[in-house]
């Protein structure tokens, strides 16, 4: 039984490490030079692992065989030798010290963000992944798309279950790209093994990272830190293309926004602002106050037959733009265009029986916005 | 340096020890039924009593794993909501972490220390009823959380702010006022540890002649009169936060949320060696026990001991690599980290050494013994992996991380437990416990571990995130396995209460020196040991560890 115990370990640690690039058990290699020596580094202490593990439960289990009392073993007498314990002591120091050099250098250069051709902002945000291109005027939430259906097991799961979103994150490959992180509200972190970066967004704090894809791909990721109910329903997609691909892109981005915000200056209907305001809603709202507006109280109360909510709507639309202080509630005047919080304040004062008719016009949101 | 005693056998100061402790207890009427539990003094029966609330625990604790297992085993949401899933995973690991794993140290400190050192009993034995009946306040408390309004805490064992402030269940208050109950427990039962062991020695009995046991849980013991302040200053600014409006961990208030973590690591990473320090001093004892040789390089041990203790101060951001830090301080992180695990590997090379060209059999505490060595072996690699600060990029937050401590913590931490407790039942019970059935409890716990941990480190390089109580479909095989492994690692555990109260009940009757190897003092007291021990001191005679 020990035999096999002492056979099966190293074996199985063995063939997962080379088996492990096909069919993924081991860290991924990566697309970025950093990647592939933090990689580099994975292995070579892993391998040192093994090496002192084989040497260390090699002599253990030989003594086990060896000096048995059931086969009348006589333990001897010795019981320290100071040269023995100094240099197991050296050894391990120095193999350490060779370890240190290599990750110190791949540390260095990943705390090097200077120069970089391109800044993003990511902000973390319960729970979606906002993106904001510095200096570009280009900016957008990024949700989980995985339908709730497939999650509770009422339709059949797709090939990227919970690692797919409505807009990924586009960047150019070649190019620096710095990572500007902070969040609006709890601690996240953004996730991507192929890129090999992982860094917190910390509200009040702005990390830095950056990242140099190397090839084109769609390359995933999660929050890595445990920031509250939906914590795993926040994957991160990210579209690697190439660099004038990602011009034109970026271009197209940009006419949207504008057309966007020509039509904070425009009279909606009542219908029109229902239907934009409903993927907002199901995109941002629901995640808290839930599908049907009912809530999740104490924490996060009903808006459906909500009195002070349908009573005031000046409250209400505060309530929106400035978040509630002290509360899970978040401002979204930075996240959300006048449109959408037009939208998405008509949408509840109308949904699930409320009937208001009130039709917020973006004109008196981007207003309170200014003040 | 007291003057070198003349050598006599133990077993003659036992015999008049505890005649002197039966003629003394006749002497006054203890209070019967549940009085007697609730008013003891005595330090085995406080030691009773914290090994059974440790066991309770580490049974509700383990419920609440399982019922996290049980919704991972498969993707999709089954069986519960992610709400109570993070309340789960929350809850178990601060179960296990306060009520299970650190009061059954206690208690067996509480049993084994006294004894080992030849003291009547603990210094402060009024403190020591206090300690414990604190805790079982403290848990109740704790649990009782799961109950209110918005349910228990949901944030993790290691609460980061603002999580566990601003967007906190209502009952977080609970929680705080639980964790400063269970800390004050904590700090009482060190302080009453430590002026145990400097003052009641045996006379002839010098510091560098204690068993390890008793060393380990010394230096444990000044670990925890230095963390936990630290852990109850942090829980106090999260109260004034939530309660009484200020803002250190509040950013839209000028606070900072790193600070907390900074606070919480710098107890958190000395609270992982309070964890492993007395099971270091258990397989210290039990190896050379059943190798029937000394143990290899006692004093290095000693120093080990120390160095990792003093270091422990010193690596805290390791757990941070990834908010933030300057260059610097990874750096520095980084280089300590690596470092603590010289010290550590020393102890490996001193344990195997033992073994080396001993007289070995393998009894139920030796078997659990050497699975321990291996096992936090192994822990203890992926903890080198881990240090490497642009590999921990990666494995952060991931089932990798879930992997080590589980490695270092349920072979490491919990099967030294289980290690003491086979060690010592004969000498608790006056009974050998029934070998075929612990070492069935052994083999199933063997592989119940390995099937549930191992597969976390694959589930983790492959990218599954900690913490989530879903998955995408490449993490299906590895949580299948998990799963499966912990349900019957869980089961198995019956069987260790099975054989606890088979032993307590009856079973092949245990003498004094109840191992044929075993060298300590405890030994030369009757099996079961008298309620009181070593009234008279017993004069120490030094055949082991000094010279
Ligand atoms: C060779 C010695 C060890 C080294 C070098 C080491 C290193 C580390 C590192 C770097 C982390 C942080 C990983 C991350 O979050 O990214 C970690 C996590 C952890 N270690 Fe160790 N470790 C060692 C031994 C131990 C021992 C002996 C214990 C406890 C008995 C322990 C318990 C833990 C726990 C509980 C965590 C995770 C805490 C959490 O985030 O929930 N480690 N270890
Ligand atoms: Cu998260
Ligand atoms: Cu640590």
């Amino acid at each position: 039984m020990r035999s096999l115990w002492q056979w099966l370990l190293p074996t199985c640690v063995i063939a997962g490490a080379n088996q492990a690039q096909a069919n993924g058990w081991n860290m991924p290699v990566g697309v970025t030079d950093i990647s592939r020596d933090i990689y580099g580094l994975h292995m070579t202490i892993f391998w040192v692992c093994v090496a002192i593990g084989l040497l260390v439960f090699g002599v253990m289990f030989y003594s086990l065989f060896r000096y048995r009392h059931s086969k009348g073993a006589k333990a001897a007498e010795f019981h320290e030798h100071t040269s023995v314990e100094v240099l197991w002591t050296a050894i391990p120091v120095l193999i350490l010290v060779g370890m240190a050099v290599p990750a110190t250098a791949t540390l260095k250069n990943m705390y090097d963000t200077s120069e970089a051709d391109l800044d993003v902002m990511i902000i973390g945000q319960q729970w979606r992944w906002r993106y904001e291109y510095l200096g570009e005027d280009v900016a957008f939430n990024s949700n989980m798309s995985t339908p709730w259906e497939q999650i509770r097991g009422e339709a059949a799961r797709g090939e990227h279950y919970l690692l797919e979103v409505d807009e990924p994150l586009v960047l150019p490959i070649n190019r620096k790209i710095r990572f500007l992180m902070t969040s609006d509200d709890v601690i996240h972190s953004w996730w991507v093994p192929d890129l090999a970066v992982k860094q917190d967004t910390i509200p009040g704090f702005i990390n830095e990272n950056w990242v140099q894809i190397n090839e084109p791909g769609i390359y995933r990721g999660q929050c890595a830190e445990l920031c509250g109910v939906n914590h795993g329903f926040m994957p991160i997609v990210v579209h690697a293309v190439e660099e004038d691909e990602f011009e034109i892109w970026l271009a197209e981005r940009k006419e949207a926004a504008e057309q966007e915000a020509m039509g904070v200056d425009r009279e909606w209907e009542l219908d029109e602002l229902m239907a934009r305001g409903e993927p907002v809603y199901r995109a941002i709202c629901a995640s808290c106050h839930q599908a049907e507006g009912q809530g999740a109280p104490p924490a996060f109360p009903a808006l459906a037959n909500n009195a002070q909510l349908i009573d005031d709507l000046d409250w209400h639309i505060d309530r929106i733009v400035n978040g509630v202080s002290g509360t899970a509630m978040p401002a979204f005047r930075s996240t959300l265009n006048p449109v959408e919080i037009a939208a998405v304040v008509t949408y509840t004062r109308n949904a699930w029986g409320g009937d208001t008719g009130d039709a917020v016009q973006p004109a008196s949101i981007a207003e309170k916005i200014v003040q | 340096m007291a003057p070198k005693l003349p050598p006599q056998h133990p077993l003659q100061h036992s015999t008049t020890a505890a005649a002197d402790g039966q003629a003394d207890h006749a002497h006054h009427a203890s209070p019967k039924g549940i009085m007697r539990w609730l008013l003891t003094t005595n330090h085995k029966e406080i030691g009773s009593l914290y090994l059974i609330f440790s066991l309770i625990m580490f049974f509700i604790g383990g419920i609440f794993a399982l019922v996290v297992r049980a919704e991972l085993f498969q993707p999709g949401l089954q069986l519960i909501e992610p709400e109570f899933f993070n309340q789960m995973t929350t809850m178990h690991g601060l179960i296990m972490v306060f009520a299970a794993v650190m009061p059954a140290f206690t208690g067996l400190a509480n049993w084994m220390i006294p004894l080992q050192i030849g003291a009547p009993d603990m210094a402060l034995p009024r403190l020591n009823n206090f300690s414990f009946w604190l805790l079982p306040v403290a848990f109740t408390l704790l649990l009782s959380t799961l109950f209110m309004p918005g349910g228990g805490p949901n944030f993790g064992w290691t609460f980061y702010a603002p999580l566990s402030t601003t967007y906190a269940p209502p009952s977080t208050t609970f929680f705080i006022l639980a964790l400063h109950i269970a800390g004050v427990s904590s700090i009482l039962g060190a302080i009453n540890i430590v002026a145990t062991i400097l003052n009641m020695r045996a006379p002839g009995m010098r510091m560098m002649d204690m068993p390890l046991f008793v060393w380990t849980w010394l230096i444990t013991a000044f670990l925890l009169i230095a963390v936990m302040p630290v852990l109850a200053g942090v829980i106090t600014m999260m109260l004034m936060d939530i309660n009484f409006g200020t803002s250190f961990f509040d950013a839209a208030g000028g606070g900072d949320p790193v600070l907390f973590q900074h606070l919480f690591w710098f107890f958190g990473h000395p609270e992982v060696y309070i964890m492993i320090l007395p099971a270091f001093g258990i397989v210290s004892a039990i190896i050379p026990t059943f190798a029937r040789k000394r143990l290899f390089g006692y004093a290095s041990m000693v120093y080990a001991t120390a160095a990792i203790a003093l270091l422990s101060f010193l690596v805290w951001a390791h757990h941070m690599f990834v908010v933030g830090l300057p260059l610097a301080a990874e750096l520095f992180f980084m280089y300590s980290t690596m470092l603590i695990a010289v010290p550590t590997g020393v102890k490996v090379f001193n344990w195997v050494t033992t073994l080396f060209r001993g007289s070995i059999s393998f009894e139920p505490p030796m078997l659990f013994a050497l699975a321990f060595v291996v096992l936090f072996t192994i822990g203890g690699f992926s903890g080198l992996m881990l240090a490497i600060a642009p590999a921990d990029f990666q494995y952060h937050d991931t089932y990798f991380v879930v992997a080590h401590f589980h490695y270092v913590l349920v072979p490491g931490a919990i099967f030294a437990i289980m290690a003491g407790v086979y060690y010592w039942l004969p000498k608790w019970t006056g009974h050998y416990p029934h070998e075929r059935l612990a070492q069935c409890h052994f083999w199933c716990s063997i592989v119940g571990v390995n099937l549930t941990f191992f597969p976390m480190h694959f589930a983790g390089l492959a990218g599954m995130p900690r913490r989530i109580p879903d998955y995408a479909l490449q993490f299906a095989d590895f949580n299948l396995v998990s799963s499966i492994g912990a349900f019957f690692f869980g089961i198995s555990q019956l069987i260790f209460v099975l054989v606890i109260v088979l032993c307590v009940r009856g079973g092949r009757k245990a003498p004094a020196q109840a191992w044929e190897g075993a060298e300590d003092l405890e030994w030369s007291v009757p099996s079961p040991a008298p309620l009181h021990t070593f009234e008279t001191p017993p004069v120490f005679h030094r055949s082991h560890h000094g010279d």
